[in-house]
C-alpha cells in the first residue's frame, strides 16, 4: 500500500476524491502497528486485528467495506490454527459476501466486487489443488483482469456514479487495491512456500 | 426518551444540524459526528460508536448524510453487542429534515417509531406547493 500509494490515489483523483491511496496507506500502517502490540494467536484473529485498524483508520467507504471483510474472513476462519486451501477460499468468499452487503454492488458496478467476485471465483477453483498459496495467486491474477474490465464501466455504486458516463475510460480505485492487497498476499505466500 | 445521533461528512453540518434541531426540541439528546478522525471530511466509525454508546435515551435514531456515513453506520451497528443494537435504528431519512421532524418529535415524548414515520415523512412533504 505504501508503494502503490500515489498510483491509487491518482486514479481515485480522477473519479473520486483523491484519498485511496493516502487512506489505504494509513489503515495498513495501523493494522500493522495493532498487530505488533496484539495478542493474535490464531489467524482469525489476526484478521480481526486488521479490520479493526482499517475500520477506524481508512475513512472514507473504504474502511467500512474492507473492514467489514477482513472481519468476515475472520468469522469465516473460527478458532482453526491452520489455514488450509479450502478455507483460505471460504473466508474469501466470506469477505466478498460482507462487502456486498455492506456496499450493496454487484459486477459491473465499478467497485471492489469487480476484482473480488471473480477473484472468489478462481480462489474457489484453485482450493482442490491443495496450496493456499495457488489459491490466492488465483485470485490475484483474476482480480488484476477484474479491476481493469472496470475501465470500460459506468459507476453505480459511490462517488464515481455521481460522474455518470464521466467515469468511463478510468479504472475503479477500489477494484486495484483489491487486487494489490491479493497479491501482495499471495506473493508473500509464495515466498514462504 | 429517544436520542438523535447525527453523522455527517462535515463537522460544521453535524454540529449545525444539531443546534438547529435543538432549538426547537430542547431536552431531547442529540450527539453529532461530524468529519473523520483526522478532523477533515468523512466519517469516523469510532466516534460514531462512541456517541451512540454515550446518550442515555432507551432508544437512540441514526441519521447519515452520503454514502460512506451510511456505510460507517452500518458497520458500527454490525459491531455492537446485540443487546445495544435492538435499542439503535439508522434512519432513511433527509439528514437535516429527517432529523428537525424526528427531534421535534422526540421532544413531545413520542417513541422511537413515531420518530421515524415523521422523519420518513420528510422525504416526501413537497416544500414549494403548486399553483
Amino acid at each position: 500500500m505504501e508503494e502503490n500509494r500515489r498510483y491509487l490515489t491518482k486514479l481515485d483523483s480522477e473519479i473520486g476524491d483523491g484519498d485511496h491511496g493516502n487512506n489505504m496507506n494509513r489503515g495498513f500502517q495501523a493494522a500493522l502497528e495493532r498487530l505488533e502490540g496484539a495478542d493474535a494467536s490464531t489467524p482469525a484473529d489476526v484478521l480481526k486485528a486488521v479490520s479493526m485498524a482499517l475500520i477506524s483508520k481508512v475513512g472514507g467507504a473504504a474502511g467500512p467495506l474492507y473492514g467489514t471483510a477482513f472481519l468476515r474472513a475472520s468469522s469465516a476462519l473460527g478458532d482453526k490454527e491452520e489455514v488450509s486451501a479450502e478455507d483460505a477460499a471460504e473466508a474469501l468468499e466470506a469477505a466478498l459476501g460482507g462487502i456486498k452487503q455492506r456496499g450493496k454492488a454487484e459486477v459491473g458496478d465499478k467497485t471492489i466486487v469487480d476484482a473480488l467476485e471473480p477473484a472468489v471465483e478462481a480462489a474457489r477453483d484453485a482450493a482442490g489443488e491443495g496450496s493456499v498459496a495457488g489459491v490466492f495467486r488465483s485470485a490475484a491474477d483474476a482480480a488484476e483482469a477484474g479491476a481493469e474490465s472496470t475501465v470500460e464501466l459506468t459507476a453505480k455504486r459511490g462517488r464515481a456514479s455521481y460522474l455518470g458516463a464521466r467515469a468511463a475510460g478510468h479504472q475503479d480505485p477500489g477494484a486495484t487495491s483489491t487486487y494489490m492487497l491479493l497479491d501482495a498476499a499471495a506473493r508473500v505466500l509464495e515466498g514462504s512456500s | 426518551m429517544v436520542g438523535i445521533v447525527l453523522v455527517s461528512h462535515s463537522k460544521e453540518i453535524a454540529d449545525g444540524t444539531a443546534d438547529l434541531v435543538l432549538q426547537m426540541a430542547g431536552e431531547v439528546e442529540i450527539s453529532a459526528v461530524g468529519g473523520d478522525a483526522d478532523g477533515t471530511f468523512g466519517t469516523d466509525p469510532e466516534r460514531i460508536e462512541a456517541s451512540i454508546s454515550g446518550l442515555e435515551a432507551d432508544e437512540v435514531l441514526v441519521f447519515m448524510d452520503l454514502g460512506s456515513a451510511v456505510l460507517s453506520a452500518e458497520t458500527v451497528l454490525e459491531m455492537l453487542p446485540a443487546e445495544k443494537r435492538e435499542k439503535v435504528t439508522l434512519v432513511d431519512a433527509p439528514f437535516v429534515e429527517g432529523a428537525f421532524a424526528a427531534g421535534v418529535t422526540a421532544s413531545t415524548g413520542a417513541d422511537a417509531d413515531e420518530c421515524i414515520e415523521a422523519a420518513m415523512e420528510a422525504r416526501t412533504e413537497p416544500k414549494l406547493q403548486e399553483g
